[in-house]
């Protein structure tokens, strides 16, 4: 028999094997054409956005093409002597350019990020160079200010000559590139960033610390009781869940203020006087407070469907073996309850990384977190290309923790009410 | 949870100091939301209970601040709620046909890089919502969408499809595929066993996505204090704007209803929930 009959055919004379295969596929491009218009429009709404960011965080074209002719003429510039006459020659045409189309002000501006001092000698060379005689350009612009005979500005200009920077980033961590091209760290008492940073980790770990020990004996309670009472008792988790985050974050405020309803309790119990309440809002405080409220039901909620599934007699089992309550629990329950804890944590965690509005509205000046520099950037000081690397920062940091997540209980575990 | 009497002293004054840390727990949970209600009917202007109302005076509560919600001329609170239900059911609409569809095809056997897919899919709920804000923000710049109620109502679909994917794809986990088979094999087309069969059975789990996209959108305020302009202001931005600048008693009128309406949706949530288990239960 040859190879050719062993084969098993459909009715239509072709191969079974192809005829699945076509099928498969078939499936396949009905299943993708399902998902398609959903993940194209996250594609074109959020990922490429997201990737713009990224281009505008390390985007630095604006002085590189405002001075074509000077770039070109700087490849041959060692950088360490003042330059040749051929580079100044093209530094004035590119400028005479730049101050026909009036647009020698941003450059005076960009230059000044890089170098302070800039502002000021482009004002007189504008001023000066329209007088300027044909030929010997180098003599001229070193007559115009004693700067521009500084091969440290000239310096600082081939330092903006590439058309990326990482220079954004490196702010973001407190430092910067010096004339020599070395990464250093600013002056001690002026690395905001790297406190805002290191803040933003402590609260979101303290408030994810105090989420697990308050929700860890009420998912508990919740997952042992009766129905009829749990059910009751739930709604104290669910209610504040489904309530408006501003609204919890405003019945917060009316708390903690200094008249506020807290104060006045502490007050009429003698536990403070009356002229030294404590300031409990736009602190640290009130945002340790407020958030760790407002996360609190994201970390009951997988830790109770994960006790929900431990059998009561497991721990009857380890009391009836010896062990007193205390081991049994230790030894039975609490090992069982682990990728609950995980899946809460890490939630509360992720969560907390990124809060904004609750730390802008009750945090003041010491409780504020990275996402309301984020916010500054953007609203106040329009430096959106620094927004956006901050921005990819944190979301590094994120997806970081979430891949851990994902490794460690997996994204399909994520459960909602 | 009644102890056993042989129970000894030490385990029950463990016990009770257990039940009374609970306790303290869920007074944390739900006591906040509380204070708001009385204090919504204070008669005067501060934001602390006074002497009047501590004592049950009927003189020092009122309903001046539910009237000055509704008819007060400075507040722009009808014009932000009609602004937030317009958005919040475009929005919701929107969130559901993408995530529903997008579930069916993910719930498929067949489908291709389910993992990679599943993570685009999703990666708005993980992303901080301030990345979110700048990512869409620049976005809609460029699409000449910033400040429309079209851009915001993109905007939170982006924000609100994940909740619906990740519950109608909970519910589709449960769901008996021969049921279809068997409407294909008596002649029905796959648009009429959607519809009939499918559709009716994951009804649940729909709904309760699109419960989650609607409470998502109505108190979406990060993103939309990039995108909104004067025109598309929402409740969230009115109470952020109250917040910061002046916390007046008809903010916390604006809460109580805030607070009535999520209740309404827990309980609806809840049942539909209940609802869900209950026909996956028959179905196994």
């Amino acid at each position: 028999m040859s190879s050719e009959t062993q084969k098993i055919l459909t009715t239509d004379g072709i191969p079974l094997e192809v005829s699945l295969k076509k099928a498969e596929r078939r499936n396949k491009i009905k299943a993708f054409l399902l998902v398609a218009p959903l993940l194209f429009f996250l594609i074109i709404t959020y990922v490429f956005p997201i990737g713009d960011m990224l281009m505008r965080s390390v985007d630095d074209k604006m002085v590189t093409e405002m001075l074509p002719k000077t770039y070109k003429a700087m490849e041959k510039w060692d950088g360490k002597e003042l330059p040749e006459e051929e580079v100044f020659k093209a530094f004035y045409l590119d400028f005479r350019q730049l101050v026909d189309e009036k647009r020698e002000g941003k450059l005076s501006t960009q230059l000044n990020y890089t170098k302070n001092g800039f502002k000021s000698i482009i004002k007189k060379l504008r001023r000066k160079s329209k007088n300027f005689e044909e030929g010997n350009y180098k003599e001229q612009i070193m007559a115009v200010h004693k700067r521009w005979a500084d091969v440290e500005y000239w310096k600082a200009i081939k330092r903006r000559a590439p058309a990326y920077t990482g220079q954004k980033y490196l702010k973001g961590m407190d430092m910067f590139k010096n004339e020599n091209g070395e990464i250093v760290s600013v002056e001690e008492d002026r690395r905001i960033h790297r406190i805002l940073w290191l803040r933003t980790l402590e609260i979101a770990f303290f408030v994810t610390l105090f989420c697990f020990l308050m929700a860890y004996p009420i998912a508990h309670l919740l997952a042992t009781l009766p129905m009829k009472y749990s059910n009751l008792l739930m709604i104290c988790v669910l209610l504040p869940f489904w309530t408006s985050l501003l609204v919890r974050t405003a019945s917060w405020m009316i708390l903690l203020q200094q008249q506020g309803v807290v104060n006045d309790f502490f007050v009429g119990i003698g536990l403070v006087a009356d002229d030294a309440r404590p300031e409990m809002m736009y602190n640290k405080t009130g945002t340790y407070v407020a958030m760790t409220q407002i996360l609190l039901p994201f970390m009951v909620l997988p830790l109770y469907s994960v006790m929900k599934t431990i059998s009561p007699s497991l721990m009857r089992a380890g009391k009836s073996l010896g062990g007193t309550p205390i081991v049994a629990f230790w030894k039975v329950y609490f090992p069982l309850t682990i990728p609950g804890i995980g899946a809460g944590c890490l939630l509360c965690f992720i969560l907390a990384i990124g809060y904004y509005i609750t730390p802008a509205l009750v945090g003041g000046a010491s409780g504020t977190l990275i996402s309301n520099q984020i916010a500054f950037h953007m609203k106040s000081t329009l430096d959106w290309s620094f927004a956006s690397a901050m921005g990819l920062m944190l979301l590094a940091g994120v997806l970081a923790i979430y891949w851990v997540y994902n490794k460690l209980v997996g994204i399909d575990n994520i459960k909602l009410g | 949870m009644a102890l056993p009497k042989h129970t000894e002293l030490h385990y029950r004054i463990w016990h009770y100091f257990y039940l009374t840390i609970c306790g303290f727990v869920f007074f944390f949970l739900i006591a906040p939301l509380f204070v708001i209600f009385p204090l919504s009917f204070n008669a005067e202007e501060f934001l602390s209970f006074s002497d009047g109302m501590k004592s049950l005076d009927p003189d020092a509560f009122s309903l001046r601040w539910y009237k000055d919600m509704i008819y007060g001329t400075k507040n722009p609170w009808g014009l932000a709620a009609k602004n937030s239900f317009i958005i919040a059911i475009f929005a919701t609409i929107g969130s559901v046909l993408l995530g529903t569809v997008a579930a069916l095809g993910l719930s498929s056997r067949h489908m291709p890089y389910k993992g990679i897919i599943m993570a685009v899919l999703i990666s708005p709920m993980i992303v901080p919502l301030i990345i979110s804000g700048v990512a869409i923000f620049f976005f809609m710049a460029k699409a000449g969408l910033a400040a429309t109620h079209t851009g915001i109502v993109l905007a939170h679909i982006i924000l609100g499809t994940p909740f619906v994917v990740i519950t109608v794809t909970a519910t589709l986990s449960g769901f008996d595929h021969s049921v279809t088979r068997a409407a294909a094999s008596l002649g029905s087309n796959p648009v009429n066993t959607f519809m009939k069969i499918t559709l009716p059975l994951i009804l649940p789990g729909v709904i309760s996505g699109g419960l989650f996209a609607f409470v998502t959108s109505f108190d979406e305020v990060v993103v939309v204090l990039f995108l909104a302009g004067l025109e598309n202001t929402t409740i969230p931005i009115q109470m952020w704007t109250g917040l910061r600048e002046q916390l007046s008693p008809t903010i916390l009128a604006v809460a109580t209803c805030l607070i009535i309406l999520s209740t309404l949706i827990l309980v609806t949530a809840e049942l539909l929930r209940r609802r869900s288990e209950r026909l996956r239960g028959i179905n196994r």
